[in-house]
């Protein structure tokens, strides 16, 4: 058995495909799991306003997609997160130079930010405490990660009805402190099966949560070589 | 939102390893070092628990480096059961390509701990001398431990002892010319008995490290055993030639020939015990044991574990140390506390005969 998944087409290599439906598709690929980690990096990096932070990263991305950005990613250089990281930092500075100047699209991109969510994921982190924002764009970018293959697993487990066994991850696994966490037993009795099923059931929602972080890992990565060395450093 | 604590639990999860495809499900993370991680685990088809140990993936060297000293250690302790050495049940690869040995989930407190709860003498020199039985069992199937420090040591939940952490074990070259020579001192004072080794008070780089749990980790072993089939090997083989190897073990533990790189044989496992004997305090006479136990010169130190445990026995036991000449006040002690019932009772005789020749005479 390979040690990782068999290489597909990566929402990275189809950015720069020269059929725009196929690129398009990417990009809301890539907003999707960028927005919000660009949004917080913006908001807390360059002190943006709540709005100001909401229009660069509709800018940007919205630029990025109408001058090739990522055409001239390179991934024997950089991660692409870095890279991306990079041309966020260049544009918002080319910005700031030429206030007053965002172009907020014509319909090309749809940046889907949910500014009071986003915010108020913001007020619940320690603002004040990041001093490394390489350290902390990729914390979100984690984030955004598990939060989509969360909702992934939410839906696959309803497809295969058992609902239960996500509803089991999600008080256990993604309890939101340790206090809040209920013991196996605990959990039996509040779904009315024996430790063992919950042993059982929370094995295979993990295995799963695994396969859609590193099959969305993928998506994310240009060549098997940076999704390789991706896996290693989540460790997975 | 995935909250910060989550966000670490779920990194976590997958960190772990797949399991998928064994009979194991992690449980816990019990700890890490340089070559792999410890995991407590659930053999699900035996319902119990047991100890995972599986190689990391970040550890230096090479993936094959990391796959061969893993497999050598669990050779290792296949080949050595022993009550005081934590048995292997199985050995395998992952769906990632990792592989793992399963051993026996080990329940209690590692000896340093357990000492620092403040433990009588002899009911430490005890516990030591079960340690001298694991290894010179060990030295008898011709494998060197190189590592030998009371965070290896764990004593179980009924009272046994067990030696851990064979990842930098080696097996010792055979030399059949020698198997049954006496070294020709044994018998005599090392010149050195009372000296302490060069670097004893050496601040070691890890010697503060705290392994975090009892399954502790291998520093690094590339090297496949020469010799693995042998048969139980001789206990006093002579100084192997010189064959620079790689630096491993825990420096305030390691010998000077093991310091400097040169070859080792079971002697430099002698030397550790002498400073975890050394550790445990006590009168001159114990400390006379563990000076010559890491002398600095190996054909100083006792030339088996059985030597040096039998002197600690002699200890125990109230009978002269062989490491040790005791003045004639000491010696005097020694033996009235050894035979204090029969002493009493001929002086009391005596006394009493004394005292009716006494009566008789007025």
């Amino acid at each position: 058995m390979p040690p990782f998944p068999v290489t597909r087409h990566s929402i990275v290599a189809a950015i720069r495909s020269e059929r725009t439906e196929v690129r398009r598709s990417a990009f809301d690929a890539l907003v999707q799991a960028y927005w919000k980690p660009v949004f917080k990096y913006v908001r807390l990096k360059w002190h943006a306003s709540p709005d100001e932070a909401a229009d660069l990263t509709q800018a940007f991305f919205l630029r990025a997609f109408e001058k090739d950005f990522f055409a001239s990613f390179d991934p024997a250089r950089a991660r692409f997160r870095t890279f991306l990281r990079t041309c966020l930092d260049r544009f918002v500075a080319n910005a700031r130079q030429a206030e007053g100047r965002l172009k907020r699209g014509g319909g090309a991109i749809v940046v889907p930010i949910d500014l009071p969510e986003a915010e108020r994921e913001l007020q619940l982190q320690a603002r004040n405490a990041v001093t490394d924002f390489d350290a902390f764009f990729h914390r979100e970018w984690l984030r955004s990660l598990f939060a989509t293959a969360a909702a992934e697993l939410c839906d696959a487990c309803a497809a295969r009805g058992r609902p239960q066994r996500f509803a089991m991850f999600e008080q256990y696994d993604l309890a939101a402190d340790e206090g809040e966490r209920p013991s196996y037993g605990e959990l039996a009795r509040r779904f009315g099966v024996s430790a063992t099923d919950v042993t059982n059931e929370l094995a295979a929602a993990r295995r799963e949560f695994r396969r859609l972080v590193l099959a969305a890992l993928r998506d994310q990565c240009a060549t098997d070589e940076e999704f390789a060395a991706e896996s290693r450093a989540l460790g997975a | 939102m995935i909250s910060e604590a989550a966000l670490d639990r779920l990194a976590g999860m997958l960190r772990a390893p797949d399991l998928s495809g064994t009979r194991y499900e992690i449980v816990a993370e019990l700890g890490r070092g340089g070559m792999g991680i410890v995991y407590l685990a659930r053999d699900t088809a035996l319902d119990r628990e047991i100890a995972l140990k599986i190689v990391d993936r970040g550890a230096a060297g090479t993936r094959s480096d990391s796959l061969d000293a893993l497999a050598h250690e669990a050779r290792i302790l296949a080949r050595l059961e022993h009550p005081g050495i934590v048995p292997v049940h199985d050995f395998g690869e992952l769906p990632d390509g990792r592989v793992y040995y399963a051993m026996k989930r080990v329940r209690g407190e590692r000896f340093d701990r357990w000492l620092a709860a403040g433990r009588d003498l002899a009911n430490s020199l005890t516990v030591f001398l079960r340690i001298c039985d694991a290894v010179a069992f060990a030295h008898a199937h011709a494998v060197v431990h190189r590592d030998l420090k009371p965070e290896n040591v764990m004593i179980g939940e009924f009272g046994e002892v067990l030696v851990l952490d064979w990842g930098i074990a080696r097996t010792a070259n055979r030399e059949p010319n020698n198997q049954n020579r006496e070294p020709k001192n044994q018998s005599r004072e090392p010149k050195n008995q009372n000296r302490e080794p060069k670097n004893q008070n050496q601040e070691p780089k890890n010697q503060n490290q705290e392994p975090k749990n009892q399954n502790q980790e291998p520093k690094n072993q590339n090297q496949e055993p020469k010799n693995q089939n042998q048969e139980p090997e001789n206990q006093n083989p002579e100084p192997r030639t010189p064959n620079p190897e790689p630096i491993v073990g825990t420096p305030a533990y390691m010998s000077p020939e093991q310091r400097a790189g040169a070859a080792v044989d079971h002697r430099a496992d002698i030397y550790a015990l002498g400073v975890m004997l050394d550790a445990l305090g006590g009168p001159a006479s114990v400390a006379a044991i563990a000076a010559k136990a890491r002398a600095d010169d190996p054909a100083g130190r006792y030339q088996s574990v059985q030597e040096l445990a039998a002197d600690v026995q002699r200890f125990l036991s109230g009978r002269r140390v062989g490491a040790h000449r005791e003045p004639l006040v000491d010696r005097v002690q020694r033996i009235y506390r050894r035979h204090r019932v029969p002493i009493l009772l001929v002086l009391t005789y005596l006394a009493a005969r004394v005292l009716l020749l006494w009566i008789g005479g007025i």
